[in-house]
């Protein structure tokens, strides 16, 4: 290959020469041959941005069951295409090392959290409900009927989904639990 | 906006670019104030004494749009007799009963009112509604008053309305703002103008608030205060008007129309109260009003039993109204805490959410989850409120100890918002529905998993007691999809929109009935899934749509996008302007007609008149566009419904280093406090507390930073809790740029890295200046962040707004102090110090 050419084609002398650092004086064979993430996603979804309420749209790019790219979705008339710090830093939020993805369980007057199968941890929680329930029922109070129970609270963040908030109201009413709260309330 | 809303603020930079003008009223200068026209600061807890002052602007110069009014607002209705303003009782209405600290709200009646039974509002003399909040329930529509009140249409008569407003605002002066708000009589002026000029036939104004609005002791007289200004005006129903709750999560809207809140169920129905609500009659005769939409509440809630309880429910069984607990009261997330600490609370779900950080009153949180037997805390990271047992601020003081803490806590890794799909709620009340992108890794569930997956191992564990009926006759048999057998989150939201009696998905709520022949779990979203078809999924780009786009998602009621847009034509029907025009009566075709979905029966002609004894609907005049109301009408003055008076009236915050100088009362009279030693308040009298301070959120981060503090990208844009502080007062504590503070109250001290800014300015308040301090509360000690620093919250106190029990986190007082806050032991005997003093 020509050296001459080479280095002509260098984008740090292309661009002390002169040409615009941002436009095709930044290009070189390996930026050429780069592909956006974008183009090679297995799936797009369509979904909405999980932090506050504007509700921007986004398309979630993911290639072999994994998430790649989280963009703003421009046919969103709500924010057109446009996602903001938090919005944008989304994929972090799904991929990020921290994430914890097994159960952690803390003994009573335990000084470590233990490790435990999320089958077990449902019985136990269950078992736990119904046992609490019991001893704290109230039939009537006052001479009033009641029916509830005021052992059992639960308070919830406004990321949850309509159809989880729903479910969850359900379920809580059936047992009798009544103080069932959300961030909503503050 | 611009911070916490920044996609959004693009629209307003849209208008700007129009030619709209754009204040900003804040005690900071923010990225927002950076883009307006003008910022007015202003002391934080003065807001209703500003827009007081805009509206005795509006009433002295006669400024209102007078058809408007007259038509469609309650100016000229009478009021009783017996009322009696603040104007004439030093700070309180008629009807305060200083032993409960209530308000008997009898005497706010339309005058001549012969309503047929005592009123949930009036019931046990205002007690049992503003005991349980039961406000919330106006989430879609007001509470019950007379639909044919006495009127005066000259508006002349010293009981109309329109006369008591401009009596109860005579005394909110330019010059009252300048003294209490610390704006200066000029910039009030050139607000007061602009919102005129921009009011109108040709025009309308918007009104923008968040949290900096609600989280008062007088929240919701905030808005009201909102709502008076902007119907004087003709700004409500009409594009380019309204006021816009920005809500700051992204289905905040979604978690009170389907609540979990305590007083309230699906569709802003009230939870059934024991006092009031023994049988589904009494219950039906007291919750709302009979006439407007909510007249048809019988078929809402029936529907909700028959969605719950399926085939179980019977006329011959109130549809199992009695299998429902329950309220005598305040059941709210504080009083729950203080449960906690008093030990009637055992088990404790969390979900998505931190309150040991995330909620006012830290240290009251933590003592309450260090005395449960149980906690269940699901996220995606193991938040403060998940480890708080051994690494929390009462185990550095000593004050806990983890041997001693018997709590015994389950963390449960949750899903991401793309590794499930389900529907959010936007702020403008429309509904999104979002694909799965992936499946969740390891044991990371959706919360509809861990719900459904749940109630089948109670269902399971139920016995045929009667205590376990309720849970024993639930429908809950949603269809199983995938690898971890999630229950379809589409047959959950058809559960939503309901059914009819052939089992297929109805597309209104004007379709439900009250036999019992229609299922439906929360009747304000009818409709999501009108034609079998999730209408939440719709995506058509924008840029092929209207400006209204009613193509993409759904939104409640009906996928109508401005609520109340019969209000956008005049009492005839044609619009107010061309220029304005928007949902207009087409006398050919005899129906309206616009861009929007008309909210208003789509053929009730202009000039329909209620028969007498007309219900629902039926009641309302083909004049009168707010429907949810039992009279059609905007309200000026609420004669129900509110726990602290028919119109908002300027009290100080329940910490305030400056007296009330309007009224003898101080602070809201009817305000809810909890006062008990793990709820300590500042002293409002002496010098100890003497700055005020107030909370809020970074662009970059999110509420207590569970979704925020672990991101990396996040994280190096804000890395460190600070307060914000003017360049006199650090001057004056000798507080240095980049060093530390000591910030104290009466509950807690926590340290910041000082900013020394011009963007917070000290203000001229009652003769004196008052120095503001902002400080954001994004952070926590751990958390699975990344970054780490003292909570915010911890410095609150619990005190809350009497008709929604929202915290006061506003506006508070506070000390500073120059330097880092002591270690262990230290740390309490400084608060201590200051208690004591
Ligand atoms: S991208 Fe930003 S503005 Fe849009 S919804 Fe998310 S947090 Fe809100």
């Amino acid at each position: 290959m020509d050296l001459r050419g080479l280095i002509g084609r260098w984008p740090v002398i292309r661009q002390l020469r002169g040409e615009d650092g941002r436009g095709s004086a930044a290009r070189s064979a390996r930026t050429d041959a780069l592909r956006p993430r974008t183009a090679e996603a297995d799936t797009v979804a369509r979904s909405v941005c999980p932090y506050c309420a504007v509700g921007c749209g986004q398309l979630v790019y993911a290639k072999d069951g994994r998430v790649t790219q989280i963009e703003g979705d421009p046919d969103s008339p709500i924010s057109r295409g446009r996602l903001c710090p938090k919005g944008a830093a989304s994929k972090q939020l799904v991929t990020h090392p921290g994430r914890q993805t097994t159960v952690l369980y803390r003994r009573p007057y335990g000084t470590e959290w233990e490790s435990l199968d999320l089958a077990t941890a449902m019985d136990m929680i269950a078992d736990r409900v119904m046992a609490t329930r019991r001893e704290t029922w109230q039939e009537t109070v006052d001479g009033k009927v009641v029916r509830r129970t005021l052992g059992l609270a639960s308070l919830g963040g406004a990321t949850l989904d309509n159809e989880e908030n729903y479910l969850m109201k359900k379920l809580y009413t059936a047992l009798g639990a009544i103080q069932v709260e959300n961030q909503a309330r503050i | 906006m611009a911070e916490c809303h920044p996609v959004g603020f693009q629209w307003v930079m849209e208008a700007k670019a129009r030619g709209a003008k754009v204040f900003h009223i804040d005690p900071r200068f923010t990225r927002t104030s950076a883009m307006a026209d003008a910022h007015l600061p202003i002391r934080a807890g003065s807001d209703i004494v500003l827009l007081g002052a805009l509206i005795n602007h509006v009433l002295k110069g006669a400024h209102d749009f007078r058809e408007y009014v007259l038509a469609y607002t309650n100016a000229s209705a009478i009021i009783s007799e017996d009322f009696r303003d603040t104007e004439d009782l030093d700070g309180l209405f008629s009807g305060f009963q200083a032993d409960n600290a209530s308000y008997d709200p009898a005497s706010w009646s339309y005058e001549g009112e012969d309503v047929p039974r005592e009123r949930e509002e009036q019931a046990r003399g205002g007690r049992v509604h503003a005991g349980s909040a039961s406000a919330d329930q106006y989430g879609s529509g007001g509470p019950s008053a007379h639909p044919t009140p006495h009127t005066d249409p000259t508006l002349t008569d010293r009981r109309c309305v329109y006369q008591l407003l401009a009596y109860h605002f005579a005394r909110y002066t330019p010059k009252l703002v300048e003294e209490l708000c610390g704006i200066p009589r000029a910039d009030f002026q050139r607000l007061a103008n602009a919102i005129v000029a921009n009011s109108g036939r040709e025009r309308t104004t918007a009104w923008v608030y968040s949290v900096g609005w609600t989280q008062h002791t007088v929240g919701a007289q905030y808005i009201r205060a909102a709502s008076i200004l902007q119907l004087l005006l003709g700004n409500i129903g009409r594009p380019g008007g309204g006021i816009l709750a920005l809500r700051g999560h992204a289905s905040i809207q979604g978690s009170t129309d389907i609540p979990t809140l305590f007083n309230i169920l699906p569709g802003y129905m009230p939870m059934p109260h024991a006092e009031l609500h023994e049988t589904l009659e009494d219950y039906l005769g007291y919750a709302a009003g009979d006439t407007g939409f909510w007249g048809n509440k019988r078929s809402y809630l029936v529907s909700l039993l028959k969605a719950w309880w399926g085939d179980s429910a019977t006329a011959d069984n109130d549809f199992r109204f009695g299998y429902m607990p329950r309220i005598t009261g305040d059941h709210g997330t504080y009083a729950t805490v203080f449960g906690q600490i008093d030990g009637t609370v055992k088990g404790y779900f969390v979900i998505g959410e931190n309150p040991a950080v995330g909620s006012a009153g830290g240290r009251a949180q933590r003592l309450g989850l260090a005395n449960l037997d149980w906690l269940v805390v699901r996220d995606l990271v193991p938040i403060e409120t998940a480890t708080f047992w051994k690494d929390g601020p009462e185990i550095e003081t000593g004050e806990l100890r983890t041997a001693d803490i018997g709590t015994e806590v389950f963390f449960l890794p949750a899903a991401s918002h793309v590794e499930k799909e389900g529907t959010f709620t936007q702020t403008q009340r429309l509904l999104q529905w979002r694909e799965k992108a992936v499946e969740p890794p390891g044991d990371c569930r959706s919360d509809l998993w861990f719900y459904y997956h749940l109630g089948k191992l109670l269902r399971e564990r139920a016995g045929d007691t009667e205590m376990d009926a309720p849970l024993r006759d639930l429908t809950w048999d949603y269809p199983e999809e995938g690898e971890h057998a999630d229950p379809s989150a589409e047959a959950v939201l058809r559960e939503i929109n309901g059914t009819g009696p052939d089992g297929r998905a109805l597309s209104s709520y004007l379709d439900l009935a009250p036999d019992g022949s229609t299922r439906c779990g929360c009747w304000i979203y009818c409709g999501v899934f009108a034609d079998e078809v999730n209408q939440a999924a719709r995506r058509k780009p924008g840029r092929e749509q209207s400006l209204v786009a009613p193509e993409w998602g759904w939104a409640w009621p009906l996928n109508r996008r401005i609520l109340y847009n019969r209000a956008s034509a005049d009492p005839q029907g044609r619009p107010w302007s061309e220029r304005k025009s928007y949902i207009v009566w087409d006398p050919d075709r005899r129906e309206w007609t616009g861009p929007d979905v008309p909210d208003f029966e789509k053929d009730k002609p202009p000039d329909y008149v209620p028969p007498p004894g007309a219900t629902a609907q039926a009641a309302i005049a083909g004049d009168a566009p707010f429907i949810m109301q039992t009279d059609g009408k905007g309200w000026l003055f609420a004669p129900a419904g509110l726990a602290d008076g028919p119109l908002p009236t300027h009290y100080e915050p329940d910490e305030s280093p400056v007296p009330n100088t309007l009224y003898g009362t101080r602070a809201s009279p009817a305000r809810k406090t909890y006062r008990r030693p793990d709820n300590p308040a500042n002293p409002v009298a002496g010098t100890r507390f003497p700055y005020v301070l107030t909370t809020y959120r970074l662009t970059e981060h999110h509420t207590a930073g569970g979704m925020s503090r672990s991101l990396a990208h996040l994280a190096e844009l804000q890395p460190e809790m600070f307060c914000e502080v003017s360049p006199q007062l650090a001057a004056e504590l000798g507080l240095d740029n980049g060093g530390w503070a000591t910030i104290i109250t009466s509950r807690a001290a926590i340290e910041a890295r000082v900013l020394v800014s011009a963007r917070v300015r000290p203000l001229r308040v009652a003769g004196r200046t008052v120095h503001q301090i902002g400080v954001p509360y994004h952070w926590g000690w751990a958390g699975g962040g990344l970054v780490t620093g003292d909570a915010a919250n911890d410095l609150l106190g619990i005190v809350l707004d009497p008709n929604v029990y929202i915290q006061e986190s506003k506006a508070a007082t506070c000390d500073v102090l120059p330097g880092r806050r002591p270690r262990g032991a230290a740390l309490r005997a400084l608060i201590e110090e200051y208690r004591r003093e």
